[in-house]
C-alpha cells in the first residue's frame, strides 16, 4: 500500500469544478490522517496553469493535445497506468458523468474493487470505510474493500472543499491514448428568462405537482413572494419548464435564501443542487419523502391545497 | 383553476317511452330497421374494420337519429357526441389516431335510449384495445395501466399498504387469510376506498356500521387487486383479465356467502364479467347489503341537512339498482332528499368512469368544463343555493372528483361531498355535547 | 446495425424497504421488482434506432430468479425487440461486475455494434454495469446519454453526455461501443398486457451461459441502515389553511415577506 489518495481532477471550460475541491478537501483529511498523501492527477492541454490551485501535496499534470478536452477513452487510457504504477490506496472520483465513465473504466481495467455513490469516506481500523447511497437515498450502506484499496465516487456536496496547499507540480507524459471518443464540442442552454441561481427566493415543483395546468398555482405562490419558479427533473424533461429551470445533479445548483420544495420527493439528485439552501420549506404527500430529511420546516400535505392558501395568505 | 361560473339550472327533463303529438305517435318502436343501412357510396373500411372487431359490431345500426346526442354527458361541455362517432367512422375515420376515442366514459346513457342499441359499452373497449396494441394510449392512462398491473392498484402503491386505513378504523377488521375460518361476508374494499384519504374515510364508516349491526365480515387485505373495470373499458383486456385471475385466486381459497362492494365498477366486473372467467357468487353493491338492514341501525342523532343523491353510472344506469341508496338515505334522520334534474336512469356521469379517472388532463384539453364540474354545480342548485348542502355518492371515484370540482367551480362553502355510509356513520353517533 | 439493450429488474420503490436480520442486505419477503427505470430509456432508444435506419435489437437479461426476468424479457418483446437472451443462473441479482462479467462473456457470441443499457440503477452500490462491460470487451463507452445519433456509414455514433446545468458534451464514439443511456427521446412506449402474456407462453428466450465468474465486487458489506430522515425538518400540521398560515408566518419572521412576526 502506497498510502497515496488519488483524485482525478475536472475541469471545464478552463475552471475546476467544485467537485474537485470536494474531493481534495476529504482527501487531505484521510492523509492526514493515515500518513498518506494526495496526488491529483490534471489530464488536458494547456492546463499546467491550474494545478497551482488544488490543495493536494503533488499535482501530476499530464498534457497532450488528445486530452484537450474530456473524452472518457483518452482519460481512461491515460489514467489506467498512472494508477496501476502508483498503486494508491484510495481514488477518488467525483459522481459525474465523466466520473462515471472514468471510475467504473478503471475499476474494470486494473481489477480494482469500485464504491459508488459515496457520501462518507473516513479510515477507521487502519482501512477505508465508504459509506453509500443507494435505492434513491433510502439506503445507506457502509461498505470496505476487501483488500483495502479501491475506488470511490463520490456524490457532489459530501465535503468541505479543501482550501490553500501549494502543491508540487509534476509533468507527466501521456503513457497511452485512445481517440476513438472524440469531443466535438460543449453545447450550452439556451439562456433562460431566469437565471434561478441568482434569485433569492424560489419555489420549485416536482412530479407531485400532478398536471402542466397547475403550474400557475405555483406562478402566483411565486410571485407573490418576488420570486421564481424551479423545478426537479421529470418536469423539465416533460417540456413544463425550461431546462434552466431544473435544479439538481443535472440542473443547476442553487442556495438561495428560501426554496420551497412543492411534489418533491428529494431523490440525491435533486438534493445535490438544493440542499444549500438557507430555509427550505418543503410540502408534500408521501411522509416519508426523502426531502424532509433536509428541509427545515415540512408539512405533509396536498400542495394543491396548500398553495393556493398559501398565496391567498400572503396577499392579505 | 379556480372559476366562478354561474349555477346551473336545468329544467325539468321529460323522458317517454310512448309519446303522441297531434294525433302522431312519434315512439320509436315501429321504425326500427332490421336490415343493413346501405352506406356504400363512402369508404367503407373503417366501418368494416370496427365491426370486425369483437364487440364493435353494432356501430353499423346507427342511423343518425340524434337521440343520444342530448343524453351524453361529454356532448353538453364538448363538440362530441355518440352519433357524431359514429358519423366520423362512415366517413372512414377508424378513430384510433381520433381524440374523441378516449372521451367517451362509458356511461351509458346513449345506449339506454339508443333505437337500435349501438352500444358503446363495447364498441369503446374494443377499439381502445386496438389502439392500445398499437401503441396509441395516451401517457396519463398507460402510466395507471403500469401501475396496475405492477401493484394491482392504479395508484401504484404497495400491495401492503392497501390495510393501513384500518389502523383507525376504531373497531377490528379481521383479514380472511388470518381468521382460518369461513364468513357471511366477504367485503371487497377495492382501490380508491383502500388507498384514497376520503376513501378511507369511508372505509372506516362502513366497518363501523358493518360492527355495531353485527355483520359477521372479513376483508382480504393486501391480496385484494383491483377490479379493473375501468381499465378493461379503457382497452386493456389483458390487464383486467390478469386482475381477474388474481382476485379468483384469492376469492376461491376461501368460503364466505356474499361478496360485499363499496365499488360500483367492481360490482360491474364482479357480476357481469367474472362469471365468463370462472367466478361467480352473490354480489351485492354496499347500498344493497345495508337496505334491508336499515331498521336495525340504531341512529343516535339527526344530521340536519339537504342532500341530493348522485346516481353512479355502474350501479344505477348500467346495472339498475336507484332505489337501495336512496331507502338508505330516506333512513337517516335530519336527511331531506331532493332530487337534481338528472337523475336515476338520467344520471349525468361524474366522467370517471371507462378510463376518464386516468385521462382528466388529456380530456380537459377537449372540453369546456368536466363532467365533474358541470354536476357539482347541479347539485348545488339542487341543494345548495341556501348555504351548505351534500351531494351524496355512492362510488369511490366520487368524493375526489367532485371535490376537486366544488373548489375548481368556486362552490366551496356551498356544498359538500358525503359518501352514503359516511352520512349512516355520522347520524350512528350521539349528538356532539 | 445490431443493437443490443442489457437490461435487469430492480426493487420497486414503492415498498418500504426493509434490512434484514443480519443488517447487511435486504429483507427480501416483501420485495416485488420492476425494470431499472434507465434500461427502459436504453430499451427505448435502441428501437427508434432500428425503426429510423434499421437493424436488430436483442435485449439480454441476468437469469436471476427473484423477480421475473421471462416477463421483463417479453415485455422487451412486447415493446418490439427482435430476440432476447437470458444469461446465466442466479438467486437474485449479483453485483455490476459478476454482472459485467456475465454481459461480456455473452457478447461474445452475439453480433453487436452498439450496446445500450440505463446509465444507473438504484441498486449498483460497485458501479454501473455501462462501462464496466464495455472495458472487459475493450469497446469505449460513454454514460449519461442524452442523444445517439448513427453517423453515415455507420461506424460511428454522435452522442450527447449530459453535464450539470444543462450543458451538455457532443462526442463521436466510434463502433462497437456501450452507451449509458440517461433518456430518452419519447417515454418508452406501453407494452398490453394481453400481447405480453401471449409472449411469454409463444414466445422464445434463448439463453448463454454467463461463462467463469470473476472476483465480483471487492466490496464487504459491514452494515446496510435505512438513513435517519424527517428528524431535521420541524413538521407542520393541520389543514391546509392552517399550513399555510404558519408558512406565511415562518417567511415573514426570517424577513422574506413583509408580514412583521406573528
Amino acid at each position: 500500500m502506497s498510502g497515496e489518495i488519488l483524485v482525478v481532477v475536472e475541469h471545464r471550460d478552463g475552471a475546476i469544478l467544485d467537485t474537485t475541491h470536494e474531493l481534495l478537501g476529504r482527501a487531505s483529511a484521510l492523509a492526514a490522517q493515515g500518513g498518506g498523501a494526495t496526488v491529483a492527477v490534471l489530464l488536458g492541454s494547456g492546463v499546467a496553469g491550474l494545478a497551482g490551485s488544488l490543495s493536494a501535496s503533488r499535482v501530476l499534470v499530464v498534457e497532450d493535445p488528445g486530452l484537450e478536452s474530456f473524452s472518457p477513452s483518452a482519460y481512461q487510457a491515460a489514467l489506467v497506468p498512472i494508477i496501476k504504477e502508483r498503486a494508491p490506496d484510495l481514488v477518488l472520483v467525483a459522481n459525474s458523468g465523466p466520473g462515471m465513465d472514468v471510475a467504473a473504466g478503471l475499476s474494470a481495467a486494473l481489477g480494482l474493487p469500485l464504491a459508488a455513490y459515496a457520501v462518507d469516506v473516513t479510515l477507521e481500523g487502519g482501512s477505508p470505510l465508504v459509506t453509500c447511497q443507494l435505492y434513491a437515498g433510502k439506503i445507506q450502506a457502509k461498505v470496505r474493500f476487501t483488500g483495502g484499496r479501491g475506488i470511490v465516487t463520490v456524490v457532489a456536496g459530501s465535503f468541505a472543499p479543501g482550501t490553500g496547499g501549494s502543491p508540487a507540480v509534476e509533468q507527466v507524459a501521456a503513457g497511452a491514448s485512445d481517440a476513438r471518443i472524440r469531443f466535438k464540442g460543449l453545447l450550452k442552454p439556451e439562456a433562460g428568462d431566469v437565471d434561478i441561481t441568482r434569485e433569492s427566493v424560489l419555489v420549485s415543483v416536482g412530479r407531485g405537482i400532478g398536471e402542466q395546468d397547475n403550474l400557475e398555482l405555483v406562478e402566483a405562490l411565486a410571485a407573490a413572494l418576488g420570486g421564481a419558479v424551479s423545478s426537479s427533473r421529470p418536469i423539465a424533461d416533460a417540456g413544463w419548464l425550461p431546462r434552466t429551470r431544473q435544479v439538481g445533479k443535472s440542473g443547476l445548483k442553487v442556495k438561495p435564501k428560501v426554496y420551497i420544495a412543492l411534489g418533491i420527493s428529494g431523490a440525491p439528485e435533486h438534493l445535490e443542487g438544493m440542499r444549500g439552501a438557507e430555509l427550505i420549506i418543503a410540502v408534500n404527500s408521501d411522509a416519508r419523502a426523502p426531502i424532509f430529511s433536509v428541509a427545515h420546516y415540512g408539512a405533509v400535505a396536498d400542495l394543491l391545497d396548500v398553495v393556493p392558501a398559501l398565496t391567498a395568505k400572503l396577499g392579505s | 383553476m379556480s372559476r366562478d361560473l354561474p349555477i346551473l339550472k336545468v329544467d325539468q327533463i321529460h323522458e317517454l317511452e310512448h309519446a303522441v303529438v297531434d294525433g302522431v305517435d312519434i315512439s320509436g318502436h315501429w321504425n326500427r330497421m332490421f336490415s343493413d343501412r346501405s352506406t356504400t357510396a363512402l369508404p367503407t373500411e373503417a366501418m368494416d374494420w370496427i365491426t370486425s372487431l369483437d364487440g364493435g359490431e353494432s356501430m353499423r345500426d346507427c342511423y343518425q337519429c340524434g337521440k343520444c346526442v342530448p343524453v351524453c354527458p361529454v356532448q353538453h361541455v364538448g363538440d362530441y357526441g355518440p352519433r357524431k362517432l359514429n358519423a366520423k367512422v362512415v366517413r372512414g375515420n377508424d378513430l384510433i389516431d381520433d381524440p374523441d376515442l378516449w372521451l367517451c366514459t362509458t356511461c351509458g346513457n346513449c345506449y339506454r335510449v339508443c333505437p337500435k342499441e349501438v352500444n358503446p359499452l363495447r364498441i369503446m373497449p374494443a377499439i381502445r384495445e386496438q389502439a392500445v396494441l398499437q401503441g396509441k394510449v395516451p401517457d396519463e392512462l398507460s402510466d395507471v395501466f403500469r401501475n396496475l398491473q405492477k401493484s394491482g392498484n392504479p395508484m401504484g402503491e404497495s400491495p401492503r399498504k392497501r390495510i393501513d386505513w384500518i389502523a383507525e378504523a376504531g373497531v377490528d377488521v379481521p383479514i380472511i387469510s388470518q381468521i382460518g375460518r369461513a364468513v357471511d361476508v366477504l367485503w371487497y374494499v377495492s382501490d380508491y376506498t383502500s388507498y384514497h384519504p376520503r376513501g378511507k374515510d369511508a372505509a372506516r364508516a362502513m366497518a363501523r356500521v358493518m360492527t355495531a349491526l353485527g355483520i359477521d365480515f372479513a376483508i382480504l387485505g393486501p391480496e385484494e387487486r383491483s377490479d379493473g373495470d375501468s381499465a378493461r373499458l379503457a382497452g386493456e383486456s389483458g390487464l383486467f383479465e390478469l386482475l381477474a385471475e388474481q382476485n379468483i385466486k384469492a376469492f376461491q381459497k376461501y368460503e364466505f356467502k356474499q361478496l360485499v362492494v363499496m365499488d360500483p365498477h367492481a360490482f360491474n366486473a364482479f357480476k357481469n364479467e367474472y362469471p365468463r372467467l370462472g367466478w361467480e357468487g352473490e354480489v351485492l353493491h354496499y347500498t344493497q347489503f345495508l337496505a334491508p338492514f336499515v331498521d336495525k341501525i340504531d341512529f343516535q342523532s339527526s344530521v340536519d341537512l339537504d342532500v341530493t343523491y348522485h346516481d353512479p353510472c355502474y350501479l344505477g344506469r348500467n346495472n339498475g339498482e336507484y332505489d337501495a341508496p336512496r331507502k338508505l338515505l330516506e333512513a337517516i334522520p335530519g336527511v331531506r332528499l331532493a332530487e337534481m334534474p338528472h337523475t336515476k336512469a338520467n344520471g349525468y356521469c361524474c366522467g370517471g368512469g371507462g378510463g376518464g379517472m386516468w385521462l382528466d388532463g388529456f380530456v380537459a384539453e377537449h372540453v369546456s368544463e368536466r363532467l365533474s364540474e358541470r354536476r357539482v354545480r347541479e347539485a348545488v342548485a339542487t341543494v345548495g343555493m341556501d348555504g351548505s348542502g351534500v351531494l351524496s355518492v355512492a362510488c369511490p371515484y366520487e368524493p375526489s372528483r367532485f371535490e376537486d370540482a366544488v373548489k375548481s367551480t368556486g362552490n366551496d362553502g356551498r356544498l359538500v361531498v358525503r359518501d352514503i355510509i359516511e352520512l349512516i356513520d355520522q347520524a350512528m353517533q350521539p349528538p356532539a355535547a | 446495425m445490431d443493437y443490443v439493450v442489457l437490461l435487469k429488474q430492480v426493487p420497486d420503490l414503492a415498498e418500504e424497504l426493509e434490512i434484514d436480520a443480519d443488517g447487511t442486505g435486504l429483507d427480501r419477503e416483501w420485495m416485488s421488482f420492476v425494470a431499472s427505470e434507465w434500461d427502459e430509456y436504453a430499451l427505448e432508444e435502441a428501437l427508434h434506432l432500428r425503426d429510423a435506419s434499421g437493424g436488430t435489437v436483442t435485449c439480454l437479461a441476468l437469469g436471476v430468479e427473484a423477480g421475473a426476468v421471462d416477463e421483463l424479457l417479453a415485455t422487451g418483446l412486447a415493446r418490439g425487440a427482435d430476440r432476447v437472451v437470458k444469461v446465466g443462473s442466479y438467486e437474485q441479482n449479483p453485483d455490476s461486475h459478476t454482472a459485467a462479467a456475465a454481459f461480456a462473456s455473452a457478447l461474445g457470441s452475439v453480433k453487436h455494434d452498439l450496446v445500450l443499457t440505463g446509465v444507473q440503477a438504484i441498486d449498483d452500490l460497485d458501479g454501473q454495469v455501462g462501462p464496466l462491460v464495455a472495458t472487459l470487451l475493450g469497446h469505449p463507452h460513454v454514460s449519461v446519454v442524452t442523444h445517439i445519433a448513427v453517423a453515415a456509414g455507420g461506424s460511428s455514433v454522435t452522442v450527447h453526455q449530459e453535464y450539470a446545468g444543462g450543458v451538455v458534451g457532443e462526442f463521436e464514439v466510434d463502433l462497437p461501443a456501450v452507451l449509458g443511456v440517461q433518456t430518452s427521446r419519447e417515454a418508452p412506449r406501453y407494452a398490453p398486457v394481453s400481447r405480453v402474456r401471449q409472449l411469454m407462453k409463444t414466445a422464445t428466450i434463448e439463453s448463454l451461459e454467463a461463462g467463469t465468474p470473476g472476483t465480483g465486487s471487492g466490496l464487504t458489506i459491514e452494515s446496510m441502515s435505512v438513513p435517519e430522515s424527517g428528524t431535521t425538518a420541524e413538521m407542520i400540521t393541520g389543514n391546509p389553511g392552517a399550513i399555510a398560515e404558519r408558512i406565511a408566518a415562518i417567511l415573514a419572521e426570517r424577513g422574506i415577506t413583509g408580514g412583521g412576526a406573528r
